[in-house]
């Protein structure tokens, strides 16, 4: 017995010395073999092929190039309708397409699944003209019904789907469901009416009330068309509510059959690895897709450092959501480029006005004459921003370049906190968040302690708060407990109603008032359908904002996306609806 | 030895129940909850509170423990708000990279660790004892994350030998029944692919094995000066057996038993270290998906991933105190 269990200690023994040095030597010899030849971008010479090796592209026009794009996470489900994060709206990007589009890098609005299409005069009845001879991946004719299938489909969600973690989209576009649960919390009423195929390649879709931010908001990533065919087969709606009260898909459609009519096709995904995509060799648009990108692979890296070491080490082609302080580092090396974004975007600090003494218009004044907008956009945005003087971006339509500027001015601001029949000095209740980057907030708290000095400089006396970002910090502030907070939004769509509307057209906590000067122009200006009034209205609301001043905008941002040298034809968007079927990967 | 290994694992079930219920309150005692952390900016009131009732976490905590509970006992895990899916499923998913991972930086740790200690030991006070020395302060003392960065540097961005993110090239397609890459290689005999997910594995099991690394080194050291100076290492001497032959049977064999004590210890902390490890990797296993699971405070997850952690590491102590017998015969489990 003792002699049995003596060799097998040794046995033990000797094994993981062996594993261990046959790790060390395995490693250390094979690879160099590696198909990835991941010393590539460290010899100078090799930084074009960075790439991964499936075929040989003849002169760029057949699409047989492989790219990998390092994202920062999993998408949640490749079902549109049913998402609203990024990584999600990014993968379905490319394999869908919806009745408009925006132009390439813009947000002007242009003709995709639809050529043309035409509001009645009273705004209510869209009649849309379908593109013709479009298949989906699956073979399945494109045409009005299906259209319909898919509309009807959003508008019939049941209960599990009403939430808005689920149908988020949905909601803030079209609001309530055919049946709403009242329980889901999500609007009783809907935009949508219904919609007709009145032929086989006219839609008529018609709603309960105008809306002119309607035809943007279409070309949400969220209302592409998908199959109707392979909906159903892959049970797109099944699912059960599980013992914890979480809807549980048990269809495959989202994960394993999404199937649309973009450039590229579903092929695998395996989560927290990879998410692969084939090109569609019957793309309608070929013509325009002139990438030569023939597989593209989504790849989760979760950190920032591992991202841009894995561009730097040629596993990866490209990232998005580059980190400020690696801007140098991108841009000062020949193998790498930096594609700013539009900015489409705005930081600002919020005032309660519930919260003493915001309510008063004098201190909010002399708060934004005391701080150094400009001085803050210089000294921590590594130049990529701008000074905001109004709550949305100079990019979008309903910009007003006549908004009340607040200049840096602490001597006025002394001057308006002395006669503001407030007891000196005003105190402050000011909070930022940690733990968070955001495009418009890279680093929170440098921000914050610039506005404070500002602030104490002038007399207010500060009292600072912070709070994690998610999701104690904006609870906080949803639920009015901060009298000032830092705090940001980034656009969806290219509409001002995106912007504005979100943030004043209905009474929040966060803010804690009700101006209904501001919520009537709001309001008539979504209601508008004639562009010209309507962009009208939208100046005409930010020149009341600024006015009544209910928070101090103070930066733009244009997030940045890192590629190697060799990557060729990426077009950042403002509202990133950016497509690799234009993308050339050269040298591979 | 069977009763007893009985006993332990009945033993498990209180365990595991004052567990789950610490994990419940310590997972809702985090500010906040799932429905602002899903929604962000983009959160309001009512859609915050619709998504807590459709969660039932409107609902008293005592009634929101029960069905927890109710569940765990019938082995369901719940469902995950963020991904929809089964808790259960993506454990199945995630457990094998992360243990594969521990594997390798345990085998690592003790490979290097246990040679290391032995040697020091019988050099006591050598240069190679005052060597080792200060390379395990430096491994104890160095943050795994610091260390990955380093040698991801070094050997994927500069010298370009090794990947520095995932378990295997993304061109690379391998069918994965187990779920242990090196295993399924081996299983589809794609010598290539076992090749290269042995270079995925190597940064980050040496970056999850330095402290292991170093504390067993150090214990392991320490046992064997302790037994070198025993009375029977000397009568194993006079009586003429060879030095080779008394360091194995006699002092390694003796001096193992805190070590193994130490790596039943050293288990726990290593699955705590792979939460860090595997996201500066992109490594696609259970510690991101916990890191995930607290930036989105989704709790079936978070109580799913901490509950099975810990049976993981009850069970690893179960095996080492069951060793003993191994190493020692005269400890005896009644």
């Amino acid at each position: 017995m003792l002699r049995n269990r003596q060799i097998r200690l040794r046995a033990v023994t000797l094994l993981a010395v062996l594993t261990v040095l046959a790790a060390a030597c395995g490693g250390g010899d094979t690879a160099g073999e590696q198909p990835t030849d991941v010393g590539a971008a460290t010899d100078g010479t090799g930084a074009t092929d960075g790439g991964t090796e499936t075929g040989s592209a003849d002169g760029g026009t057949e699409a047989t190039a492989t790219m990998v794009f390092g994202t920062s996470a999993d998408p949640v489900v490749l079902d549109g309708a049913l998402v609203s994060d990024g990584e999600s709206l990014r993968a379905i990007d490319q394999m869908f397409e919806g009745l408009v589009s925006l132009e390439l890098g813009g947000t002007e609005i242009v003709p995709a699944l639809a050529t043309e299409w035409e509001a009645s005069d009273d705004g209510l009845e869209w009649t849309f003209q379908l593109r013709e001879g479009v298949t989906f991946h699956d073979g399945e004719p494109f045409n009005a019904e299906a259209v319909c299938f898919n509309f009807d489909r959003w508008y019939n969600f049941p209960p599990e789907f009403q939430n808005p973690a689920v149908s988020y989209y949905w909601q803030t576009v079209f609001g309530g469901f055919a049946e709403t649960d009242p329980d889901s919390g999500a609007p009783t009423e809907s935009l949508y009416k219904s919609c007709e195929a009145t032929s086989d390649t006219e839609v008529v879709l018609r709603l309960t009330k105008p809306s002119a931010s309607f035809l943007s908001a279409l070309a949400l990533t969220n209302f592409t068309i998908a199959s109707p065919a392979a909906l159903e087969e892959f049970g797109a709606d099944e699912g059960e509510v599980d013992a914890e009260g979480i809807f549980r898909p048990t269809g495959t459609y989202g994960t394993e059959h999404p199937t649309g009519t973009g450039p590229f096709m579903f092929g695998e995904w395996t989560r927290g690895d990879r998410l692969v995509m084939e090109r569609n060799p019957d793309y309608w648009n070929a013509e325009e897709a002139t990438g030569n990108i023939g597989t593209l692979i989504f790849r989760p890296i979760a950190d920032n450092a591992a991202r841009l070491q894995a561009l730097q080490s040629g596993e990866i082609q490209g990232y998005d959501l580059v980190e400020p302080q690696d801007f140098a580092t991108i841009e000062g090396d020949d193998q790498f480029k930096l594609l700013p974004r539009p900015a489409f975007n705005v930081g600002y600090i919020g005032f309660n006005q519930q919260v003493e003494p915001m309510g008063n218009p004098d201190v909010r004044k002399a708060i934004a004459h005391a701080i150094d907008r400009e001085a803050i956009v210089e000294g921590f945005y590594a130049g990529q921003g701008v000074v905001a003087h109004q709550f949305m971006p100079p990019e979008l339509f309903g910009y007003a370049e006549d908004v009340t500027k607040y200049e840096y001015d602490p001597d006025m601001a002394r001057q308006l906190l002395e006669q503001s029949g407030e007891d000196l000095p005003v105190r402050l209740d000011f909070a930022y968040p940690t733990d968070v980057s955001r495009p418009y907030m890279p680093d929170p708290q440098a921000n914050f302690e610039a506005m404070v000095a500002d602030l104490r400089d002038v007399g207010f006396e500060v009292e600072t708060k912070s709070a994690v970002w998610s999701p104690d910090y904006l609870d906080n502030v949803d639920n009015g407990r901060y009298g000032m907070y830092l705090l940001g939004w980034t656009g969806d769509f290219g509409d001002p109603d995106n912007f504005i509307g979100t943030f004043f057209q209905s009474q929040q906590r966060a803010w804690g008032f009700d101006n209904a000067e501001i919520r009537r122009t709001l309001d008539d200006a979504e209601a508008e359908t004639d562009d010209e009034a309507r962009v009208k209205l939208y100046e005409e609301a930010n020149r009341q904002i600024m006015e009544f001043l209910p928070g101090l905008p103070y930066v733009h941002t244009q997030p940045a996306l890192a590629f190697t040298a060799n990557v060729e034809g990426y077009q950042p968007s403002p509202v990133s609806l950016e497509p690799f079927a234009i993308v050339t990967v050269t040298g591979q | 030895m069977l009763r007893y290994v009985a006993k332990r694992l009945l033993l498990l079930v209180p365990v595991l129940i004052g567990l789950s219920f610490l994990v419940f309150i310590f997972v809702r005692s985090l500010p906040g909850g799932p429905a602002i952390a899903l929604l962000g900016e983009r959160a309001t009131e009512e859609s915050v509170q619709a998504i807590e009732r459709q969660l039932g976490l409107d609902q008293p905590l005592p009634v929101q423990y029960l069905r927890y509970a109710r569940n765990l006992a019938g082995g369901n895990l719940g469902s995950s708000v963020l991904t929809r899916q089964p808790v259960s499923t993506e454990l199945r998913q995630k457990f094998p990279a992360t243990m594969e991972l521990a594997i390798a930086a345990m085998l690592f740790a003790i490979g290097a660790g246990v040679p290391l200690g032995f040697v020091a030991a019988k050099r006591y006070q050598g240069v190679l004892d005052n060597a080792s020395l200060v390379a395990s302060l430096i491994g104890i003392s160095f943050p795994v994350f610091f260390l990955a960065l380093i040698m991801k540097y070094v050997f994927a961005v500069r010298l370009g030998w090794l990947p520095s993110i995932g378990r295997l090239d993304v061109t690379r397609s391998l069918a994965h029944p187990t779920g242990f890459y090196l295993l399924d290689a081996v299983l589809a005999r794609d010598w290539d692919a076992f090749v290269d997910v042995l270079a995925h594995l190597l940064m980050p099991a040496i970056a999850l094995g330095t402290i292991p690394l170093a504390i067993i080194a150090r214990i392991t050291r320490a046992a064997t000066l302790d037994v070198l100076s025993e009375d029977y290492v000397r009568t194993a001497r006079a009586k003429g057996l060879s030095g080779g032959v008394v360091n194995r049977r006699h002092v390694l064999r003796n001096a193992l038993l805190p070590v193994v004590t130490v790596i039943g210890l050293q288990t726990g902390l290593l699955l705590t270290g792979a939460v860090l490890t595997e996201t500066v990797f992109a490594w696609p296993g259970v510690g991101t998906w916990m890191l995930n699971a607290i930036r989105n405070r989704d709790y079936a997850v978070l109580q799913g991933g901490i509950v099975f952690f810990a049976f993981i590491v009850v069970l690893v102590n179960l095996v080492v105190d069951l060793s003993y017998a191994l190493l020692n015969p005269r400890i005896r489990y009644r």
